[in-house]
């Protein structure tokens, strides 16, 4: 094992897939030349030549339509939001045509793209650039989503994401490329859908994904030393296919449940987590579920504001502590 | 550039003439009279089909929105016509026209009108949702302009796979405002993709006409800012189309370059046929292009005129069109409806292909 970044491991993903399928090609704003505005796609244009690893323009309707497209004929694009913030002037083309084209042609057609990119707040740029947008996916039938929190994640599921015949869309995070973490140097697949106990506990399940999930351990550890409670963390990886055996498990062992994302808590993805838990687990819970999401407002601009309206260890510490 | 402007009025433009004209020109020269008469076929048996769906629609048997194709057949018979094996076609939502031209039967597209489990979609889609893949028919889209990017991706893949083949990306005068073609035709210059944007050209914008809609005539004349070469043509002479169309796909072929191909054609149904249709038009502006430019009327008379085809022939042509669409209605009301579990069949490739599966969890909430 190698201790590698975020920003490698997706890097070497993309690389692997790249050379092991020739229908595999990587497309999207400074992903060449500039090596991605985030570093994350640096040395592939030299590898693997400008016909697979693409310099889009900023016209995120017009490429994300045309890798629907490119993949309607049986190619694998890899397209990158610089933020999945912009996706929204995509929404178009990766919510009506990524997601529906399979359905109504009665399954004739598969859409084997990747959309990819970086989707948090935490950065200091303000309300357009710090969505969260799994949740709109997962609210989505046709699409799949992924938030890995680690690098071992990020490589093996982004892997996996490629090879999907489905649309996957895979969100990263800006705060998280510059973790390092093992990763195993042979190839290997994460399954989509398939949730990670990160922390094995008794008293508490806190469910998280994302950047969430490693913020969750930090939390566990405070638990443990300063107040004695032995939390599980359980970092759901994959939100659409989702690892509901995994939530129930957990939750049947603790009898409690915090759900901690950066989504706007209205419809966010652990509202359906909490509706899943109470319909299937409502006789084993001890206390309510607790949420902590980012505070429901437009992301605001002022430093030591938005970190105090996305998740911290602090607030999760709390929720716990209300329950526990 | 091969502009011609578009500024003659029907008295002006002796149509029959420039039938005459076309139908030896270049690509149609030399055509049998077989291939001939099939193209009269074609366009009649897609005015037959649309005239039986508006009456099933009429009977309550077809619901939602219905676009009919009636008045602009020549364009989608040219086009397909001359279409060579590694070419595709996708188009927006009046697709039932390019559906049949492409070869897919009036059965299959009836019954996805009905919502029939016989229908080409097995009635996921509907009337704005034909999708034949395997006649490179990529739909049907439902969303004005929202084909675009896809057409300019067909054309990508083809160019990635070095065949030698194009995409024909249909689209309406109003998608010509909508901004993904911008992005697409930025995309198609700048990569050099084999694609061709053919504007059908109605003149209605749904219930909007072309000059309320639209500064700046031809509309493919935007083309211009693009480095991307355009013409425009009349939409109700086959030949003319195939003219035009096949100019634009040797380009493709030859050179990886895109076009804009601007049809000036006419609708003679309304937007959907739910839609009112005497805000914008008098029945008069639809009776005066019926007059002078129906593409099957004028073809008709020019096929006897020429010796191609006694009116006997023609009559019987038109009669078993009819009898065609009038079995694909009664096919479609004998179909059944898809079974209540086909509603989440065919929305993800892994629950359809349960033992191919890689991912794990729950993928659909109930």
């Amino acid at each position: 094992m190698a201790l590698i970044t975020y920003r490698d491991a997706v890097n070497q993903a993309l690389a692997e897939e790249l050379a092991r399928d020739p229908n595999v090609f990587v497309m999207g704003e400074e992903v060449g030349q500039y090596k991605g505005a985030y570093k994350v796609t640096r040395g592939l244009l030299e590898k693997f030549g400008p016909d697979r690893v693409i310099d889009a323009p900023i016209s995120e309707a017009g490429f994300c339509g045309l890798g629907v497209g490119a993949s309607m004929l049986g190619l694998r694009p890899v397209v990158e939001f610089m933020f999945w913030s912009f996706c929204y002037v995509a929404f178009d083309q990766v919510i009506n045509n990524a997601a529906n084209i399979r359905y109504m042609s009665g399954g004739l057609i598969n859409i084997p793209i990747v959309f990819r990119g970086p989707a948090n707040g935490g950065t200091n740029v303000g309300a357009t650039h710090s969505h969260t947008p799994e949740n709109f996916v997962a609210n989505t039938p046709g699409l799949k989503v992924v938030c890995p929190a680690t690098p071992h994640d990020a490589k093996g599921l982004m892997k996996a994401a490629i090879r999907d015949n489905d649309p996957v869309f895979v969100m990263e995070n800006t705060l998280l490329y510059g973790n390092e973490g093992e990763v195993p140097e042979d190839d290997y697949v994460i399954p989509l859908g398939k949730a990670e106990v990160k922390r094995e506990g008794t008293d508490i399940s806190l469910i998280a994904h994302g950047r969430c999930a490693i913020l969750c351990l930090e939390a566990a550890e405070a638990l443990a030393s300063e107040h004695g409670i032995n939390a599980e963390v359980v970092d759901l990886r994959s939100i659409r296919p989702l690892d509901e055996e995994a939530i129930l498990e957990s939750v049947k062992k603790t009898n409690r449940a915090v759900l901690v994302e950066e989504n706007k808590p209205f419809c966010g993805v652990a509202a359906q987590i909490c509706s899943i838990i109470q319909e299937k687990a409502f006789d084993y819970l001890d206390a309510p579920i607790k949420r902590v999401s980012s505070i429901d407002a437009p992301q605001i601009y002022s430093m030591p504001l938005e970190k105090l309206q996305i998740p911290s260890v602090e607030r999760i510490t709390e929720a716990v502590l209300e329950i526990a | 550039m091969s502009a011609k402007p578009n500024t003659e009025t029907p008295e002006e433009h002796d149509v029959a003439a420039s039938l005459r004209e076309y139908a030896k020109k270049g690509i149609n020269e030399g055509i049998d009279n077989k291939t001939r008469l099939d193209y009269y076929r074609e366009m009649v048996r897609i005015r037959r089909f649309e005239e039986r769906s508006l009456r099933a629609y009429q009977q309550g048997n077809i619901g939602g929105f219905l676009h009919l194709y009636i008045g602009q057949e020549a364009v989608a018979v040219g086009c397909v016509s001359v279409m060579k094996e590694d070419d595709h076609i996708i188009t927006a939502y009046r697709d039932h026209g390019h559906g049949l031209a492409v070869g897919m039967s009036m059965n299959e597209c009836m019954a996805e009108l009905y919502g029939k489990h016989t229908g080409c979609s097995k009635g996921k889609g509907g009337s704005m949702h034909y999708f034949a893949p395997d006649k490179n028919y990529w739909g049907g889209h439902g969303i004005v302009g929202g084909q675009t990017p896809l057409g300019a991706g067909i054309a990508f893949a083809l160019k990635y796979k070095k065949l030698k083949g194009a995409c024909l990306c249909f689209m309406g005068d109003g998608a010509t405002n909508q901004g993904p073609w911008y992005e697409s035709l930025n995309l198609a210059s700048l990569w050099d993709l084999p694609v061709v944007f053919i504007i059908e050209n109605n003149g209605y914008s749904m219930g909007t006409a072309l000059g309320r809609h639209s500064i700046g005539t031809p509309l493919a004349r935007r083309a211009e800012g693009y480095d991307i070469d355009w013409s425009t043509c009349y939409g109700h002479d086959v030949y003319e189309v195939r003219h035009n169309v096949g100019a634009a796909l040797e380009r493709a072929h030859e050179s990886s370059r895109p076009t804009v191909l601007e049809i000036m054609t006419y609708r003679y149904r309304g937007h959907s046929v739910a839609d009112a249709d005497d805000t914008y038009r008098t029945k008069q502006d639809i009776q005066d292009y019926k007059n002078t430019k129906d593409p099957i009327n004028l073809f008709h008379d020019h096929l006897i005129e020429e010796g191609i085809a006694d009116a006997d022939t023609l009559k019987q042509i038109n009669a078993e069109a009819k009898e065609e669409a009038e079995q694909s209605a009664k096919f479609a009301e004998q179909s059944p409806f898809p079974p209540e579990s086909d509603i989440q069949a065919d929305v993800y490739w892994e629950t359809d292909n349960p033992d191919e599966r890689t991912s794990e969890g729950t993928l659909f909430f109930n």
